[in-house]
């Protein structure tokens, strides 16, 4: 039990650290690796709730293929650090106080809920729960058409993709970029 | 731990990532923070899946992950084409959509 | 076939007529679209002469009848038809107009015949016959009105028939404004029955006047004075005389049937169609007998001193109808109605004649310019000296019999009426007076130019221009057409203007005092109800006042004699010595004056007011623009927030979830 308390807790507070470096931190670069260990953190919480497929696919697909490809662009691009001054005027002063508001608001309608069930920890699962079978099977028979069309999704977004990222003849190419950035 | 706990920490990530998005000019961060708010969101969903005891919150997890990969994927591509057409990453300059 | 099937078919002959010639109009060779409109209007006439035969086989209480042809509106307790009342009265006028109507078609086809807009002029032409024909005929006030507008209509759109002639479109306007007036006050007239009575037909409302209304109840007045106005606004009488002789300039079959014969007596018809009304509110009927008088002698005095032919005689109309209705307001409803007939044949006739000497003067219209076509025109000579001897009430022609009886009846209701009737002779030598005028000057005296030309065989021809204006015109369509037209040369001209002479000349002995009436038995069965159908002068006082009346014209016709053919030096001597009132008689009073003093002036002012003001700064300025103007201030603040900035919006959208939120917040707990 107390393991169960301590590990949330360590979690808790590396996700927050790495969202809160996501956000603060100048460098994108450094921006892209917060949110890895982010991404890690929360793969852990997704443990501690039963759903151990789910981290599994947060660690290797979220982590090790998205935010690889982000690594990428990153190089490419090349991330020039922000200035800190000039911070986008007003917006910057009072989007973080919005952002605080909502905050205290989405706190409050959890904490004052009536729904007693966010109280407990759930109800006893069996060992099944969160495992691979489970979420295949789900994913095979009541989910199938969300599955269906997430994996058109896919396409659509790949071909987007390359479509965005072809070179286009007439336009004017620097010749020395490297064909990492072709693929998009 | 009760489910609330997470529910609250999904919530400070989800304000945390929109203070992101608000704050920051470079559109390769305005993305990073749009993938703090949608793990905030996932990660309400499998709290819910917990408390319900059923998997359904899992499988909708998935497919949200599914989708923040498809995002990532286009806005990449888009902030890619930009660079190659020597446009200005910021998104404040970026603002020929306008009426 | 009964009288009220004729009375339907002597409507439907004139649409007809209409219908053909404007739709074939340029597929009618030659006159032929005339002689249809002509044929039209005979088929008109001889309905009616069925519609009297019909009439005269049934009893005497039976003579009165009613059909309606739809519907127009139903309510509760009210109900409005298109109906008909065929009634002595109704076809009497019927004959009048359908009659000298046919005749002056026949005139024109020959008159008019190298006018571009022949078929056109055919077309107006039994459009107006259709509305006068349904304004006689109507058995409402609704029919009334209708056929009243359109008679105005009519009017309007033959007196500006030359329409590219300014004078004329601005006669046309003139003509039509001041009917208008006529107009509201017989609508309002309407209302204030309707109000009263509850009913618009004939029938009801006469029924109904004497439960409703006491003598001379205010709303009684009101009403016939409102219908005076109607009546004064339609027959030319004081104060809106004006716009008659400006009609002068549509051609002169016009003239001839609209401002003489017809249209302008619809105004007496109408106010002896109304007498039940006019009886009990004997005030109306004094001012009308008032009012109708002193039309009669301005009208004669202004017409001894204009020089343009036509208006003479149409100034001698607007006095003619003053007697009238000083006749029909009076209750002399037989005499008077009896020299509306005679009028229209002697006015008509006149016209015609008018129309040919002006043909041979070539469009020229001032009698200063004319004389001495006695022998170049014999025809028009002998036609014309016979109108005018039964204008002046010559003794024993149709004018003779009618003028001075409806003095005589004057004088047989007493008291005050005797001074109108004293008046009433006193123009009777002033109309003798001026109607010879006329006839010396065109005729006799020295011949002109176009007088001898015409001699020799020659028909004088000068370049068109207009005769008020003397402006140069050319003879395409909206001017006169390039050919004059006589009568000694045209055969439909001599075959009209014989019949009129010989009615002119014989059409009173249908009504000899004493020895048949027959105009006042026709009538008989329409006016029964009056209240002064006893009032009756006897026989031998009859003869003397028509004796009155006859020496009257022959000293007057003995005075123009005098003045114009003896002794000419006598004339420009009167005229220098009354030089004052030569210029104010030659003025026209200064009617005109004044009333573009009093109305033309300040309404033109509120025009332009309305277009710089109203319509420029205000309508356009404030409402317009005001408009276009808060939409535009309101869309570029729906612009400032589309600023393509993208945190901008993110805001907005956090903020709206936000608040979303707080609501839910706030109303769950």
């Amino acid at each position: 039990m107390w393991f169960e308390q301590v590990m949330f807790f360590v979690a808790a507070v590396l996700a927050l650290a790495g969202a809160l470096g996501v956000v603060r931190l100048r460098n994108p670069f450094y921006s892209v690796l917060a949110l890895v260990a982010h991404l890690v953190a929360l793969a852990t919480l997704f443990l501690l709730l039963r759903a151990q497929f789910l981290a599994a696919a947060q660690v290797v697909v979220y982590a090790g293929a998205v935010m690889v490809l982000y690594v990428f662009v990153v190089a490419y691009i090349g991330g020039q650090e922000e200035p800190m001054r000039g911070e986008g005027g007003l917006i910057g002063s009072f989007g973080p106080l919005f952002a605080a508001a909502l905050g205290i608001e989405l706190c409050i309608a959890i904490l004052g809920t009536g729904l007693d069930a966010v109280d407990s920890r759930g109800p006893d699962v069996g060992a099944g729960f969160g495992s691979p079978a489970q979420v295949g099977a789900l994913l095979l028979q009541k989910f199938l058409v969300p599955f269906e069309a997430a994996s058109y999704l896919l396409l659509v977004a790949a071909v987007g993709a390359v479509v965005l990222a072809r070179r286009r003849r007439g336009l004017e190419e620097s010749e020395a970029r490297s064909p990492v950035g072709e693929a998009g | 731990m009760d489910v609330a706990w997470f529910l609250v920490l999904s919530a400070f990530i989800f304000c945390i990532g929109i203070a992101g998005v608000l704050t920051r000019r470079n559109p390769l961060v305005v993305l990073l923070c749009l993938e703090l708010m949608l793990n905030a969101g996932n990660l309400a969903l499998i709290a819910f899946a917990r408390m319900h005891g059923g998997a359904a919150g899992q499988v909708f997890a998935l497919i949200v992950m599914v989708i923040a990969a498809c995002e990532v994927v286009v806005g990449l591509g888009i902030i890619v084409a930009l660079y190659r057409h020597r446009l200005p990453i910021d998104v404040d300059e970026l603002s020929e959509l306008r009426g | 076939m009964d009288a009220i099937s004729f009375g339907w078919l002597v409507l439907s002959f004139p649409v007809a007529g209409m219908l053909t010639v404007s739709l074939l109009w340029n597929r009618l060779p030659g006159r032929l679209g005339g002689w249809i409109a002509s044929g039209a209007i005979l088929g008109s006439f001889l309905s009616s002469i069925g519609m009297f035969v019909d009439l005269q086989d049934r009893p005497e209480h039976a003579r009165s009848l009613v059909d309606s042809a739809w519907t127009y509106a139903a309510t509760v307790d009210f109900k409005v038809d298109m109906s008909i009342l065929v009634d002595p009265l109704a076809v009497f006028m019927c004959l009048v107009v359908s009659g000298v109507s046919f005749l002056i078609h026949v005139y024109s086809v020959a008159y008019m015949a190298s006018d571009r807009g022949y078929s056109r002029y055919f077309a107006y032409l039994n459009y107006f016959v259709f509305s006068m024909l349904l304004l006689v005929l109507a058995g409402n006030f609704v029919v009334l009105i209708i056929g009243w507008a359109f008679v105005g209509a009519a009017s309007y759109l033959l007196i500006s028939f030359w329409y590219r002639r300014a004078t004329a479109t601005y006669a046309g306007i003139k003509a039509f404004v001041i009917n208008v007036v006529g107009d509201v006050g017989l609508v309002i007239a309407a209302f204030l029955l309707l109000d009263k009575t509850g009913s618009l037909d004939y029938r009801g409302i006469f029924q109904a006047t004497d439960n409703v209304f006491r003598v001379d109840d205010g709303t009684l007045v009101a009403a016939c004075l409102l219908i005076l106005l109607g009546a004064f606004a339609k027959s030319a009488q004081l104060p809106l005389h004006t716009w008659l002789p400006d009609a002068m300039e549509g051609p002169t079959p016009v003239s001839a049937l609209i401002h003489a014969a017809t249209m302008v007596t619809a105004g007496v018809y109408l106010i002896a169609r109304m007498h039940p009304l006019f009886e009990m509110a004997p005030t109306a009927a004094d001012v009308s007998a008032i009012i109708g008088t002193a039309t009669l002698l301005f009208a004669a005095t202004v017409a001894v001193a204009v020089t343009d032919l036509k208006r003479i005689i149409a100034y001698s109309t607007i006095s003619q109808i003053g007697y009238m209705v000083l006749g029909v307001s009076v209750a002399a409803y037989g005499p008077g109605l009896f020299h509306l007939m005679t009028h229209a044949f002697f006015k008509a006739l006149l016209f015609m004649g008018a129309g040919s000497v002006i043909g041979a003067m070539s469009a020229a219209q001032s009698i200063d310019r004319m004389g001495g076509f006695r022998k170049a025109m014999p025809f028009t000579f002998v036609t014309f000296t016979v109108g005018a001897l039964a204008l002046a009430g010559f003794p024993l022609t149709a004018g003779f019999f009618s003028k001075d009886e409806i003095l005589g009846f004057a004088i047989a209701r007493g008291s005050g009426y005797v001074v109108l009737a004293v008046v009433g002779y006193l123009a009777a030598f002033v109309t003798a007076f001026y109607a010879f005028r006329m006839v010396f000057r065109v005729f006799f005296r020295n011949a002109v130019p176009e007088a001898r030309e015409l001699e020799k065989g020659h028909l004088a021809h000068h370049e068109p221009e207009n005769p008020a204006s003397g402006e140069k015109e050319d003879t395409d369509v909206g001017f006169p057409g390039p050919e004059h037209h006589i009568a000694e040369r045209s055969w439909p001209m001599k075959a009209a203007m014989g019949p009129l002479a010989l009615l002119a000349a014989l059409a009173g002995l249908v009504q000899v005092p004493g020895i048949d009436e027959a105009v006042d038995k026709f009538l008989e069965p329409t006016f029964a109800d009056s209240r002064y159908a006893d009032v009756h002068p006897s026989t031998g006082t009859e003869w003397t006042e028509l004796g009155i009346g006859g020496l009257l014209g022959i000293a007057g016709i003995g005075l123009a004699y005098l003045i114009y053919l003896r002794r000419r030096s006598l004339r420009l001597q009167i005229r220098e010595r009354f030089d004052a009132l030569h210029t104010f008689l030659f003025n026209k009073w200064y009617f005109d004056e004044l009333y573009e003093l009093l109305f033309t002036r300040p309404v033109a002012a509120l025009g332009r007011f309305g277009r710089n003001v109203v319509e420029t700064d205000f309508v356009q300025g404030t409402i317009v623009g005001g408009a276009t103007g808060v939409v535009r201030v309101g869309s570029s603040f729906a612009r400032a927030i589309q600023t393509g900035y993208l945190r901008g919006y993110a805001l907005m959208l956090l903020v709206g979830v936000g608040a979303l939120a707080l609501y839910f917040l706030i109303s769950s707990s």
